[in-house]
């Protein structure tokens, strides 16, 4: 507790640095791990288990992530409308719904709820592992735990990332819709043809990259928190609180660098 | 696979050089020396704190010594390659404290996962394959169970399965007895020494359980404070005069051992005794 400031700062860097160091080693590993867990060219138990990790991951967080979607896209919309009434300017919602979503909203939306879901569980699921020893079990039978534990959840959170942002950008326009229908009277297929207007193919897109990245943030920070479980099922509880925690904030922190980029590189 | 081990089959399965391993600058293993012989079963003694674990994890490579060799069938388990690593794993089979078995899996996918993994065997002879190494163990009626729903007991002969399931030449337990009763435990060691007459196997044995130590053991290795501090046959240990080795076999506690000291200790006690 006595120790100086600046002693203090200097070991919260470095241990910050060597967390970051061991994420990056970890990523090079798990990529290294991805081509024996691909379907036809890689070990078929592998490829079972990714898809498992794909109903966990994705499809069962199809309904919490689209209602959330749901439920944000009506703040939006509420949120732009009590301010665009003044000016008149209501068809403007819909721009600021579509492109919210598409670029900011629906991708880091999804972002957080998968956090929560599975970050947590990747972190509790291999950490309770490292405490019964299955973690040396699987070194000592010659297997990599990296490959078989974290490789399928990282191919599944890279598949179902993206589906789910679509998901979620669907759900949010649906439901600026649903506003404007109740709130100015705006017919369904006025909407929709303003909302294609509206949309632009780059916004899908970058949004459809920071989502990867996103995957790439929530598996690499929960597998990590799990491996990095030391002691007894105390660690593993604080290791899923961990994961989320950071996760959470490494996606925040990616998505300013992101869109920082992006406007850069001449986004409108 | 089997050229290698030819070619080093005339020295010891299992050989530890100089190993020193250290903790946040405290040493945990200092300079350890010990060869296992082929088909032998050594057990490692030691109490808490003694550094046991340890040296069960250099041995069974998980952990790399700060400085020393472990050859494992002459293949120093610090410098030798992925795959040979690889092959020197497959040839250890380790039966953990706790089990350690997936409990996605039932008990019969945990002992085929090996096979499943390094072979390229089809799933039918997997099941033979399974089902045989599951009847050793006799739980050749449990494969379908969650590990979940087994006892400990047969939690721990599952673990055994799943360590021979590759038929190892090296099997290694850690602390097999902890936490059965005394039935159960005695069970656990007759098939250790079945599995050692019928596979021929060099069986390596962590315990602090005394009665089983002794029932299993070749040689036995005693492990004091980071150090070997005996290594021989049960009848050498038992006539051993070392005063830790005494306090351990007489279940002295350190208290007693470390304020009297322990010559002295003895000399009451055996005066006492009248002997």
């Amino acid at each position: 507790m006595s120790m100086p400031a600046v002693e203090r700062l200097g070991s919260a860097t470095l241990r910050h640095l060597e967390y970051v160091g061991g994420l990056v080693i970890q990523l090079r590993n798990a990529l290294g791990a991805l081509r024996p867990t691909l379907p036809l060219v890689g070990n078929p138990n592998r490829w079972r288990s990714a898809v498992r990790q794909m109903l966990a991951v994705g499809v069962d967080a199809v309904p919490m992530v689209g209602i959330m979607a749901v439920c944000a896209g009506f703040i939006l919309a509420m949120q732009g409308a009590s301010e665009l009434r003044h000016f008149g300017a209501m068809q403007f919602v819909v721009d600021l719904v579509t492109i919210g979503f598409t670029r900011e909203l629906g991708p880091l939306l999804t972002a957080v709820a998968v956090s929560g879901r599975s970050g947590s569980a990747f972190s509790a699921e291999i950490g309770s592992m490292v405490v019964t020893e299955e973690i040396d079990a699987l070194r000592t039978m010659a297997i990599d735990p990296v490959e078989f534990v974290l490789a399928p959840k990282f191919l599944a959170a890279l598949i179902v990332l993206p589906c789910l942002t679509i998901i979620s950008n669907a759900c949010g326009i649906l439901a600026g819709g649903v506003f404007m229908r109740l709130s100015t009277n705006m017919a369904f297929d006025v909407y929709f043809r303003d909302v294609v207007h509206s949309m632009a193919l780059r916004d899908v897109l970058t949004g459809l990259v920071k989502s990867l990245a996103f995957a790439m943030i929530i598996v690499q920070v929960g597998c990590l928190e799990g491996f990095r479980v030391r002691g007894g099922p105390d660690a593993v509880g604080r290791s899923a609180t961990a994961a989320v925690v950071k996760s959470t904030f490494l996606v925040i922190l990616a998505d300013v660098g992101f869109t920082a980029i992006f406007y850069l590189t001449g986004g409108k | 696979m089997a050229g290698a081990l030819e070619a080093s089959a005339a020295g010891p399965a299992l050989s530890v050089r100089d190993v020193v391993v250290s903790y946040n600058g405290r040493r945990v293993l200092d300079g350890i020396n010990l060869d296992i012989m082929r088909g032998e079963t050594m057990v490692l003694l030691g109490g808490s704190g003694s550094g046991k674990s340890t040296l069960l994890r250099q041995i069974i490579g998980l952990e790399r010594p700060q400085s020393g060799q472990v050859l494992v069938n002459g293949v120093d388990l610090a410098k030798c390659t992925p795959s040979e690593m690889k092959t020197v794993r497959r040839s250890i089979g380790v039966a953990f404290q706790d089990a350690a078995l997936f409990n996605s899996m039932s008990v019969e996918d945990n002992v085929a996962l090996p096979l499943r993994e390094h072979t390229q065997l089809a799933e039918s002879t997997i099941r033979l394959m399974t089902w045989m190494k599951l009847a050793v163990v006799g739980l050749q009626e449990s494969g379908k169970l969650s590990p979940q729903a087994l006892s400990g007991g047969m939690k721990k002969r599952a673990a055994v399965a799943r360590a021979i399931s590759l038929d190892p030449e090296l099997l290694v337990f850690d602390e097999p007895s902890a936490g059965l009763d005394p039935i159960v435990a005695a069970e656990l060691d007759e098939l250790i020494l079945g599995l050692k007459r019928a596979f021929n196997m060099t069986v390596i044995v962590v315990t602090h359980e005394m009665a089983s130590a002794f029932r299993i053991a070749d040689r036995m290795a005693m492990l004091y404070k980071g150090s070997l501090i005996a290594v021989g046959t049960k009848e050498e240990l038992q006539s051993s005069s070392h005063p830790r080795i005494r306090q351990f076999f007489d279940r002295i506690p350190d208290r007693i051992a470390d304020a009297a000291g322990i010559d002295e200790h003895f000399r009451q006690y055996l005066e006492g005794s009248g002997v």
